[in-house]
C-alpha cells in the first residue's frame, strides 16, 4: 500500500492502439514498458521513481494477464541483479530507482551484468534527483554509465519522447548486447501530458521458457579468462554496434538554423528549458523554430563522433549545455574535435556554471554571453530588468524558512522528544542517523543527529565510536533501511564486532519516506502479502542479545529503555525497537473504515487534542519538544499578555503525543484531549445527561458569581 | 508566432500536504476542457512532508491539438510568471523573493492566513514575522492582487483550501477558465463534491469583491448592569489614572476580579499608586502602564487553584466543544493532562505548613509519591469534575497559601526596586518593570524564568548609575527571552 492510490492510473495501462493516455511522465514509462513486451520489472522506490513502483504494485492483475513478473525489490542491488535473466535469455527486463543513491547501491550487480553483456534488452530507469527539491548528494548517474559502459539515454521531457526512448532503449540494448540506462529528471517524471498508446505486448520469451530449457554460456560468467574477454568485447564489438544503431535510427536530432556559424549542443532532457531561454533571448519561438542550429542528444553516452564532427564543422563555436560535474561531455567533445583537427571552440561550463541545476535564468545568461561573443546578431531581445519589486531587503527578513519535517501525528516525533529529554540527563549525544523520515529529526526543533551516510548505514557509520566508553554512542535506523541493507551491514556488523553502543530501529511499518511501500515487517493484512516478519526475531536471529521494544507514543517507556541502554553492563549492541505506525498511512488505512462506520450509524469516537488558551502562558516549551504541524501558535486572547499562545489546529489526529510530552516533561496543564462521540449509544447519552445535570448546576453557581462582578 | 500561442505561466506555491497537486490537476483539466494546451510539473520529493514546494503550469489558450505542438518549459522563470497562487502568506512572500511575482506581469492569488514556520513557533517569546507588512509588500509588488484568508473560508464552508483557491483564480479572472468549467471538473473528480463546490463558490465570490467574514465590523460591547462596587473601582481608575493607562487597567481589573475578588483588585490599585506618583505625562506614563500590566499578571499567577477554576467553567466547556468542532448536542468528553510537582502541591497549603513540607525531606518524599506520574483527569466525569471544582473552591483560602506569600513578596520587592530607581533613572525603571515578562509558565519553565529574572535583577544592581543602563538591561532581557529551556536551534 502506498500513500497514493493509483487505481485510476492503472486502468490507463490497459489502453490499446489509438488510445490517449493523460498522465505523468513516469506513467508513460510504465505504459511504454508494457508496449515493448517487457518480461520482468523490478525496482526500489524513492522520489521520483516511487510512482512507477506504486503503479505496478496496483497493477498486478494486468501484469499477470500479460505474463509479466514484477518485483518490488528489497534494494536497488536486488533490482539490478534481476537483470541477470537477460544475460542468457532473450528476455526484456526493466529496473528502476532513484539516482544516484540507488545506482550507488546497485553498482556491484550493474557492473557485473554490464561486463557479461545481455542478450535480451535490459533497461535501467533512473530518476535523477538533481537540483531543486533534491534530498540527496548532488552527483551524476553519467559516471556509472561511463565506468561500466552502459549507454545513457536522456530524452526530451514530453510523454511521447519518453515513451519512445523506452522502446528504443530495448532495441539499442539488444543491438549492442549492453544494458541501457534511461535518465529522467524529477520534473520530467512528474510532467503531465498526453501519450498516444499502442497495444500491450506479451513478452516473447517467458521465465517458463527459460526454466524449461536453461541456457548456459560459460563465457558470460565474470571470471578469468572471460572478464578480460568482456572488456575487449565492450570496445571492439558492443560499442561500435551501439554507435551504428544510434546513427542509423537517428536517436539524436539536428535542428537547422539560419546562423550556421554557431551551434548549441544540448541533452534531450534540457531541451525544453533551453528553448525557453532562447525565446527570452530572441533566437527561438514557442514552437522551437530556432535561428541557431541545435544538436539534441537524446543519447548522452556514448557520443557519436561523426555526428559531433558533422555538427561542429564550419562553426566558429558551439555552446554545450551540460548540467552537473565533472564535465564529461565537454571533455569528450573537445577530444573528438582535437583528434580530427576541427578548430571549433567549445563553450559550456565557462559561461554557465560548473555546479548546480541549469535553470532557465542561468541558461539565458550563458546564452547571452556566448552569443554576444560569437553571434551578437542572434540576440534580439534585451534582458528583462526591474523584475525585482521594491522592499526586497525587508522581505528577506519577513519570509521564514520552511524545511520539511515530520508529519502531524508522526510516531517518530515522540521518540525524538524522548531523546531530547534523555539529553537533559546524559548531556549532548553523538547520534549517527540514517536515511528515512527520521532524518528530519536533524532539523528544528529536535536538532538530533551528527551524520547521515547512507540507507541502512546508520549503525555502521557509528562503528569507529562503538568501542567501550563511559558515554555510549547512539545510532538510528528506520525499518526501511533495516531491510534494505541495515540487517547485514548494521546489525550483523555490530554483533560481530561487539559494538557497545545503542542502536535504535524505528519501526513504522512501511518504507514511509518513499511513499509508504511494504517491507517484510509491515504488519498490514492484505491479500498478496503472506509474510510478516518481526524485526525483533530478525535481530535475535542475527545474534543480538539485548533488545527492548517500546511503543513510541509512550514516552516514559522510551525514556526508560534509553536510560537502561545507556547504562546497562551488558556487552554487545543495545537494540531498541521503537514501534509506532506511520500516521500518514494509518490515516489512509482507517479513514475509509471510519466513513463506513459513520455511514452505518455505528458508534465512533474521534479523538483530538486542544490547548486552553487561558491557561497557556505562551512559553512554547511544548512546541520545542514536539514540532507537530498541528501544534502551532495564535494571538494571545489576553490583552495583558504579548506572547502568542499555543494552539492545536483541526488537522490534529489525536495521536496523544501532546499529552505524553506535557506529562513526561512536566510542562503545563493546558493540554486537553477530547473524545467526540458519533452515533452515541444509550449509555453514552444517559451518562452525558446525568453528568451535565450535576456539572451544569455547579457551573451555574460559579457563573452567578462571575456575572455579578462582570463588567 | 502569434501571441495566442504564448503560454500563460502559473506557479502554485504550496506547503506539503496542502493539496497543491490537486489544485494543479484541477487547473490542467479545466484548461484542457477550455480548449487550451496545458502542462504541469513539480518537484514534490521530501517537500511532501510539510515543506515548501512549487507546482508549475503552462497553459496555451486555444492551443489544444496545435500543430506543431508548442515547446513547454518545466520550471518557472523570474520575471516570466503570469499567475502566482500562494496557499499561505509567507509562501507568497517567497514567490516575490524568487522573482516569480513581478509588478509588471503577475496576478497574485494569495491566502493571507499564516501557517507559522517552526522557527516562529518555537521561539520562547514571540518569534512571528510581521504579517501585515508581508501582505503589504506582496500586494504592492503584484500587477493584480487578490488576497484574503482562504483557510478561514475553507473552514467556514467545510471544504479544503485548494477548492477556495480554485474559486479565487476563476473569480479573479486570472486564467481563461470559467466558473462552469471549474465546477464541472470538481464534479468529475467525484470526491467531496458538495464541500468542494461550496469552497469554490466562496472563493469565487470573495475574489469578485464580495465582503467576507474578516471585513465584518466588530460588535459594540454589551452594556450590562455593572455592580456598584465595580463601578466605584472603575471610577477610581478613571479619576486617578491617566488616559494612557485606562485600557490596561480595565483589562487588569477584569482579570483580578475574575481571579480572586473585588478586594484583590483594590489591593492591586493600592500597590500601583506609588508608581503612578513617580510618573508623569512627560514620560508618557510608560512606567505606570508597564507596571500595571505585569503587576496584574504577577498577582494572577497560575496556581493549581486557578487552573482548576478555569478548567471547570461553563464557558470553557463551550469553547472546547467549538474548538473540536463538535455539533450541537453531540456527546463530547475531555480529559486534562496534569503533572503537578511536590512544589505545586505545597504551594496551595497554608503558608507555614507548605514551607515546612518543602523543607522536610521526609514530607517531600511522601508527597512525591503522588507526583511521580502525570495524571489524566476526566473533567467531564463526575469524580474528575468534583475534584477540580473542589480545588477551584480553595480560591477563598488563597491568601493563606504558601504560593500567595511567595508571589506577593516577590512582587513587593520588584515594586520597591523600581520605585527606588525611577527618580534617578526613569528608563531603567521601565526596564525593571519589563523584566517580569520572563516569569511565566509552569513548573520547571516557571522556575527557570524566575532564575533568569533574578539574574537580571542582579545585573540591574550592577549597571545602576551607568548612563546607558536601560539599554544594557534591555539587551540582556532580549537575550534571556530568546534562550529556550529546551534548545531549538
Amino acid at each position: 500500500m502506498a500513500e497514493r492510490s493509483f487505481a485510476g492510473e492503472v486502468e490507463k495501462l490497459r489502453l490499446g492502439d489509438g488510445g490517449e493516455l493523460h498522465g505523468e511522465g513516469i506513467l508513460a514509462v510504465t505504459k511504454a514498458l508494457l508496449q515493448s513486451g517487457v518480461s520482468y520489472i523490478g525496482g526500489y522506490q524513492g522520489s521520483p521513481i516511487s510512482h512507477l513502483i506504486d503503479v505496478f504494485n496496483d497493477a498486478r492483475d494486468i501484469l499477470e494477464d500479460l505474463g509479466v513478473r514484477f518485483e518490488q525489490s528489497a534494494s536497488e542491488a536486488a533490482a539490478a541483479a534481476m537483470l541477470a535473466a537477460s544475460i542468457n535469455y532473450p528476455m526484456r527486463g526493466a529496473v528502476a530507482w532513484k539516482s544516484t543513491v540507488g545506482t550507488n547501491v546497485a553498482s556491484d550487480a550493474l557492473a557485473n551484468v554490464a561486463s557479461a553483456g545481455v542478450k535480451g534488452g535490459a533497461l535501467i530507469i533512473v530518476g535523477e534527483d538533481y537540483g531543486e527539491g533534491a534530498s540527496i548528494m548532488q552527483e551524476r548517474s553519467h559516471s556509472f554509465a561511463m565506468k561500466s559502459q552502459v549507454w545513457l539515454l536522456d530524452p526530451r521531457p514530453d510523454l511521447e519522447s519518453i515513451a519512445e526512448s523506452v522502446e528504443q532503449g530495448f532495441e539499442l540494448s539488444e543491438a549492442s548486447n549492453t544494458p541501457v540506462m534511461l535518465q529522467l529528471r524529477v520534473r520530467a517524471c512528474h510532467v503531465t501530458g498526453v501519450l498516444k498508446t499502442k497495444d500491450n505486448r506479451r513478452p516473447g520469451f517467458s521465465a517458463a521458457d527459460a526454466l524449461d530449457a536453461p541456457a548456459r554460456d560459460v563465457q558470460r560468467i565474470v571470471l578469468p579468462p572471460f572478464n578480460y574477454q568482456h572488456e575487449v568485447e565492450k570496445v571492439e564489438r558492443r560499442w561500435p554496434a551501439a554507435v551504428d544503431f544510434i546513427r542509423e535510427r537517428a536517436l539524436n536530432e539536428v535542428r537547422e538554423g539560419a546562423r550556421g556559424e554557431v551551434g548549441i549542443i544540448v541533452p534531450g532532457g534540457l531541451y525544453n528549458t533551453l528553448n525557453r531561454a532562447m525565446e527570452h533571448v530572441g533566437c527561438s519561438n514557442a514552437f522551437g523554430n530556432a535561428t541557431v542550429p541545435i544538436y539534441v542528444m537524446n543519447v548522452v553516452y556514448p557520443l557519436i563522433d561523426s555526428e559531433v564532427l558533422d555538427f561542429c564543422r564550419g562553426k566558429k563555436a558551439v555552446l554545450l549545455v551540460e548540467e552537473g560535474q565533472p564535465d564529461y561531455i565537454e571533455q569528450n567533445i573537445n577530444s573528438i574535435l582535437k583528434h580530427n583537427d576541427v578548430p571549433t571552440r567549445v563553450a559550456g561550463k565557462d559561461v554557465f556554471s560548473m555546479a548546480g541545476e541549469y535553470t532557465c535564468e542561468l541558461m539565458e545568461s550563458g546564452l547571452r554571453e556566448f552569443l554576444g561573443r560569437w553571434a551578437p546578431a542572434a540576440v534580439t531581445i534585451p534582458p528583462l530588468t526591474g523584475t525585482n519589486g521594491a522592499d526586497m531587503e525587508e522581505l528577506a527578513q519577513l519570509v521564514p524558512q520552511r524545511p520539511s519535517g515530520l508529519c502531524t501525528g508522526c510516531p517518530e516525533r515522540p521518540f525524538f522528544s524522548a531523546m531530547k529529554l534523555i539529553e537533559k540527563e546524559f548531556g549532548d549525544l553523538q547520534v549517527s542517523m540514517d536515511i528515512g523520515c527520521h532524518s528530519f529529526a536533524t532539523a528544528a526543533p529536535f536538532n538530533i543527529g551528527n551524520t547521515i551516510t547512507g540507507y541502512g548505514l546508520g549503525p555502521s557509520s557509528a562503528s569507529a565510536l562503538m568501542g567501550r566508553h563511559e558515554k555510549r554512542a547512539l545510532s538510528i535506523m528506520g525499518d526501511g533501511g533495516f531491510w534494505h541493507n541495515g540487517l547485514a551491514s548494521g546489525i550483523g556488523n555490530a554483533v560481530e564486532n561487539e559494538h557497545d553502543g545503542v542502536i535504535v530501529v524505528i519501526d513504522n511499518g512501511y518504507s514511509a519516506a518513499t511513499g509508504g511501500q511494504w517491507i517484510p515487517s509491515s504488519r498490514a493484512d492484505v491479500e498478496n502479502r503472506r509474510y510478516r516478519v518481526s524485526i525483533v526475531d530478525a535481530l535475535k536471529g542475527a545474534g543480538v542479545r539485548w533488545i527492548r521494544e517500546v511503543h513510541t507514543y509512550r514516552i516514559q517507556e522510551s525514556l526508560h529503555a534509553l536510560r537502561e541502554a545507556m547504562t546497562t553492563k551488558e556487552r554487545g549492541p543495545k537494540l531498541i525497537v521503537a514501534e509506532g505506525e506511520c500516521q500518514l498511512n494509518r490515516q489512509r488505512r482507517i479513514r475509509p473504515r471510519v466513513r463506513e462506520r459513520l455511514r452505518q450509524n455505528k458508534r465512533y469516537v474521534r479523538e483530538r487534542f486542544g490547548i486552553d488558551e487561558d491557561t497557556c502562558t505562551g512559553d512554547h516549551s511544548c512546541i520545542r519538544l514536539s514540532g507537530c504541524p498541528s501544534l502551532t501558535i495564535k494571538d494571545n486572547p489576553d490583552p495583558l499578555r504579548e506572547d502568542p499562545v499555543a494552539t492545536v489546529v483541526n488537522s490534529c489526529v489525536g495521536c496523544g503525543v501532546c499529552g505524553e510530552v506535557a506529562h513526561a516533561a512536566v510542562l503545563c496543564p493546558s493540554f486537553y484531549k477530547a473524545d467526540i462521540v458519533y452515533n452515541p449509544g444509550f449509555i453514552d447519552r444517559a451518562l452525558a445527561a446525568a453528568r451535565s445535570f450535576v456539572i451544569g448546576r455547579l457551573q451555574a453557581w460559579t457563573d452567578r458569581r462571575l456575572e455579578r462582578w462582570a463588567f | 508566432m502569434t501571441e495566442a500561442a504564448k503560454p500563460l505561466k502559473v506557479a502554485i506555491l504550496a506547503m506539503g500536504g496542502q493539496g497543491g497537486g490537486v489544485l494543479a490537476n484541477w487547473l490542467i483539466e479545466a484548461a484542457e476542457r477550455s480548449g487550451c494546451l496545458a502542462q504541469s510539473t513539480a518537484v514534490p520529493g521530501v517537500a511532501q512532508r510539510t515543506g515548501a514546494t512549487v507546482y508549475y503550469l503552462e497553459i496555451v489558450p486555444g492551443g489544444k491539438n496545435a500543430e506543431p505542438a508548442p515547446v513547454l518549459a518545466l520550471m518557472p522563470v523570474p520575471g516570466h510568471v503570469d499567475v502566482v497562487v500562494a496557499g499561505e502568506l509567507a509562501e507568497a512572500g517567497r514567490a516575490l523573493q524568487r522573482g516569480l511575482i513581478t509588478p509588471q506581469r503577475t496576478a497574485a492569488i494569495v491566502s493571507t492566513h499564516r501557517d507559522y514556520a517552526i522557527d516562529e513557533k518555537s521561539a520562547p517569546a514571540d518569534g512571528r514575522v510581521d504579517s501585515e507588512r508581508l501582505a503589504a509588500i506582496v500586494s504592492g509588488n503584484a500587477r493584480q492582487y487578490v488576497g484574503f484568508d482562504m483557510a478561514d473560508l475553507a473552514e467556514e464552508t467545510g471544504s479544503v483550501i485548494s477548492s477556495v483557491l480554485l474559486g479565487a483564480i476563476a473569480g479573479a479572472g486570472a486564467l481563461p477558465i470559467g466558473r462552469e468549467v471549474c465546477e464541472a471538473v470538481i464534479r468529475a473528480m467525484g470526491v467531496a463534491v458538495e464541500a468542494n463546490l461550496r469552497g469554490f463558490d466562496a472563493g469565487y465570490n470573495r475574489a469578485q469583491g464580495q465582503p467576507g467574514r474578516d471585513d465584518a465590523v466588530a460588535e459594540p460591547p454589551d452594556t450590562a448592569i455593572v455592580h456598584k462596587d465595580i463601578q466605584a473601582l472603575l471610577d477610581r481608575v478613571r479619576e486617578a489614572f491617566p488616559e494612557e493607562a485606562q485600557d490596561v487597567l480595565t483589562a487588569a481589573l477584569r482579570r483580578l476580579v475574575d481571579y480572586q475578588d473585588l478586594n484583590y483588585a483594590k489591593d492591586y490599585l493600592d500597590r500601583l499608586a506609588p508608581v503612578l506618583d513617580l510618573d508623569g505625562a512627560e514620560h508618557g506614563y510608560r512606567l505606570t502602564v508597564t507596571t500595571a500590566r505585569y503587576l496584574a499578571l504577577g498577582m494572577t499567577y497560575e496556581d493549581v487553584i486557578r487552573v482548576a477554576d478555569l478548567k471547570t467553567r461553563a464557558k470553557r466547556f463551550e469553547r472546547v466543544r467549538s474548538e473540536v468542532q463538535a455539533e450541537a448536542g453531540q456527546v463530547v468528553a475531555f480529559e486534562e493532562f496534569m503533572h503537578p510537582r511536590v512544589e505545586e502541591i505545597c504551594d496551595v497549603m497554608p503558608a507555614r505548613i507548605g514551607a515546612w513540607c518543602l523543607a522536610a525531606p521526609s514530607m517531600k518524599r511522601l508527597i512525591g509519591v503522588f507526583c511521580r506520574k502525570g495524571r489524566r483527569i476526566r473533567t467531564t466525569s463526575l469524580p474528575g469534575f468534583l475534584l477540580l471544582y473542589a480545588i477551584a473552591g480553595l480560591r477563598r483560602l488563597r491568601r493563606t497559601t504558601l504560593r500567595y506569600r511567595t508571589e506577593i513578596n516577590a512582587l513587593e520587592r520588584w515594586l520597591a526596586l523600581l520605585v527606588d530607581i525611577a527618580p534617578d533613572d526613569y528608563d531603567l525603571a521601565v526596564e525593571v518593570a519589563e523584566c517580569r515578562r520572563l516569569v511565566k509558565g509552569y513548573g520547571e519553565t516557571h522556575a527557570r524564568g524566575l532564575a533568569q529574572y533574578d539574574r537580571l535583577v542582579a545585573a540591574i544592581h550592577d549597571h545602576r548609575g551607568e548612563p546607558d543602563a536601560a539599554a544594557s538591561i534591555r539587551t540582556l532581557r532580549d537575550q534571556a527571552l530568546a534562550i529556550a529551556d529546551i534548545d531549538s536551534g
